[in-house]
């Protein structure tokens, strides 16, 4: 769906979200929270906003039967957004090595890492992107990917499309077959067990990762304290203070 | 035209925000002009830091919605360090809610904020329904008495007492606040309530039970703030599933002094300020010269 709310689209980060009230009434209440998927013109010229949403209830419903030309109303960018390589750079262990992007999309959650993988790309940042679905008619945003980099690895569940398997057995198949002279950073967004899984083995590998969460949101703005995360420096907000937090930090 | 007075404090207009649905004020900056709202009282801290209950803490209801946060702050210490700075420059009142274990810890925090100039008034939290103890201070005349009379002891600021709906007699409580000399009683806190998923049969909330707010709440608060208001000489100040100015002004003439506004700041951060100008709208309308006029002024 794209939005047209130019304040939104020239403040907007990759990673950042949206808190969209699908309609007017009581019923959905909440506003529900969507990924800003892209950002769409140049410069000044920047307007737009898209974002990519599954239906699974009342308000993704709701969303799915607006026409062209409907106003919602829609409260952002909230949230803190993706660390690109370069601003971490002060923090790199081996300051000559060359930084390289792993990208890991699990279903729904490709929705953040286009706009991530475009900037990435803005910024020559060399990114390699693996996107993992149950199935091959659930494997988001590949040709948007492929746009791009080059370097776009496919796994499904049940093998309907590219290689058979969880996409942290893809993960760990990638890591074997490429070069490890870079200092690599893993953004990753998807359903809690693949994000924990995909964390241990950057932990492992003493890899940085940053983790995009999803928890229940009301206000989206730090005020109700609903989106609580256990991190090792106290209790954190998804809203505010994530929704992408440093993996290292999370309590699982 | 909309000027009313809460104990001590003169309030430029009725509409307050909800302790809990306004974070300390500063979330709000970019959102609503803070200056324009009546009052502003804060989430609920406590002496110690709290870290609140387990997730998911949140989850939507019919009109409504179950929030179990568990008073999760990080005490008073640093409240008045952190907070307080930015709160005093606002130039709203500001009215700071506190929540104790016991009378102590109530008298303790109230000692500590009577000190602070720029605070003006404190609400005594009795009613959270999201704390692991054995019933609510409001659930029973006795405690608010004692709670409110020690709190009373210690300050003369403004004193609101905030009282639960989960009872069965809210004019007995009521008036226990009063006699114990609160200068206003607010009301109400959330509905307890609980909800499950009946795919995984699990409850939806971390803490199990939580509490009920939003619009589905509004007609039952609205009758426990008719029935208090009617039997109690101390101002009443109506919450509950408060969205827009038609409901605050049913609220006031069903005897609500002032208003606060609770879960419509998370659906409508800019709500407050267009509540205060709906209200004045309706009052032009209808030729109303003092908002005083409306309140309790039910025509049976
Ligand atoms: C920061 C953030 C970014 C998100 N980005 C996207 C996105 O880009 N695309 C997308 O499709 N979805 C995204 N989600 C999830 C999306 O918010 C929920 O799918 C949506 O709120 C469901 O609303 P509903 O009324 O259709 O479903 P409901 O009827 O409310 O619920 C249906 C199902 O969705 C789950 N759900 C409800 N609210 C949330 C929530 N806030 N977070 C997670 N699950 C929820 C419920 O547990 C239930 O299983 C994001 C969530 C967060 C917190
Ligand atoms: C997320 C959330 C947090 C709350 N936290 C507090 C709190 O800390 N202290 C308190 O006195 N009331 C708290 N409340 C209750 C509200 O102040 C208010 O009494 C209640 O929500 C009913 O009003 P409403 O229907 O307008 O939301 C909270 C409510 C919600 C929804
Ligand atoms: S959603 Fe309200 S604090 Fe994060």
């Amino acid at each position: 769906m794209s939005l047209d709310a130019p304040y939104i689209a020239r403040a907007a980060k990759p990673g950042q979200f949206v808190q969209i009230r699908c309609n007017d009434s009581f019923e959905p209440l909440l506003r529900r929270p969507f990924s800003i998927h892209r950002v769409k013109g140049e410069g000044s010229r920047v307007k737009d906003i898209e974002i990519l949403y599954e239906v699974v209830g009342k308000g993704t419903e709701i969303l799915a039967g607006k026409k062209e030309g409907d106003f919602i109303d829609v409260l952002g960018p909230l949230g803190n957004g993706f660390i690109l390589p370069r601003t971490t750079n002060h923090e790199r262990r081996t300051t000559n090595s060359e930084p390289r992007a792993i990208i890991i999309a699990g279903g729904i959650g490709a929705a953040p890492l286009v706009y991530l993988a475009e900037e990435l790309t803005k910024k020559k940042i060399k990114t390699i992107i693996l996107i993992g679905a149950k199935t091959k008619n659930l494997i988001l945003c590949e040709k948007d990917f492929k746009k791009a980099t080059p370097e776009v690895y496919i796994s499904t569940d049940d093998g309907t499309y590219g290689s058979q398997g969880f996409v942290s057995k893809l993960f760990h198949k990638i890591l074997k077959t490429t070069e490890s002279k870079f200092e690599t950073i893993v953004y990753v967004c998807g359903p809690h067990g693949m994000l924990k899984c995909i964390v241990d083995i950057c932990q492992e590998r003493k890899f940085e990762c940053h983790a995009s969460l999803e928890e229940k949101m009301a206000c989206g703005i730090g005020v109700c304290l609903g989106c609580a995360v256990k991190t090792k420096s106290g209790i954190k907000l998804a809203c505010k203070d994530g929704p992408v937090f440093n993996a290292s930090e999370l309590i699982w | 035209m909309m000027k009313v007075k809460i104990g001590k404090i003169k309030l430029k207009n009725p509409v307050m925000t909800a302790s809990g649905t306004f974070g300390y004020a500063k979330e709000f900056e970019k959102l609503v002009n803070l200056k324009h709202i009546g009052a502003i009282i804060t989430k609920t801290i406590t002496l110690n830091p709290r870290q609140g209950n387990p997730m998911p803490r949140i989850c939507e209801a019919s009109a409504g919605m179950l929030n179990a946060i568990g008073l999760q702050n990080e005490g008073i210490d640093n409240f008045l360090k952190e907070k307080m700075p930015y709160l005093s420059k606002i130039g709203a009142p500001i009215i700071v809610s506190i929540s104790g274990n016991n009378i102590d810890e109530f008298f303790i925090l109230a000692r500590r904020l009577d000190k602070i100039k720029s605070i003006s008034g404190i609400e005594l939290n009795i009613s959270c329904p999201n704390i692991n103890c054995e019933g609510l201070v409001a659930q029973d005349t006795k405690e608010t008495y004692e709670v409110v009379k020690a709190v009373r002891k210690i300050t003369d600021k403004t004193i609101i007492t905030k009282l639960s709906p989960n009872v069965t007699d809210i004019v007995g409580i009521a008036k226990a606040a009063e006699n114990a000399g609160s200068d206003a009683v607010s009301l109400v806190n959330t509905f307890l309530g609980m909800a499950i998923d009946i795919d995984t049969r699990k409850p939806k909330l971390g803490n199990i039970t939580g509490g009920l707010s939003g619009p589905c709440i509004k007609p039952i608060a609205l009758r426990m703030v008719y029935e208090a208001s009617k039997n109690i000489n101390i101002p009443v100040i109506g919450i509950g599933g408060i969205m827009n100015a038609n409901d605050a002004i049913e609220f006031m003439i069903a005897g609500a002094t002032a208003i606060q506004v609770g879960t419509a700041n998370f659906i409508k951060p800019g709500v407050c300020g267009k509540i205060v100008k709906g209200i004045e709208a309706y009052l032009k309308k209808h030729k109303i010269e003092k908002i005083e006029d409306i309140i309790g002024n039910l025509k049976i």
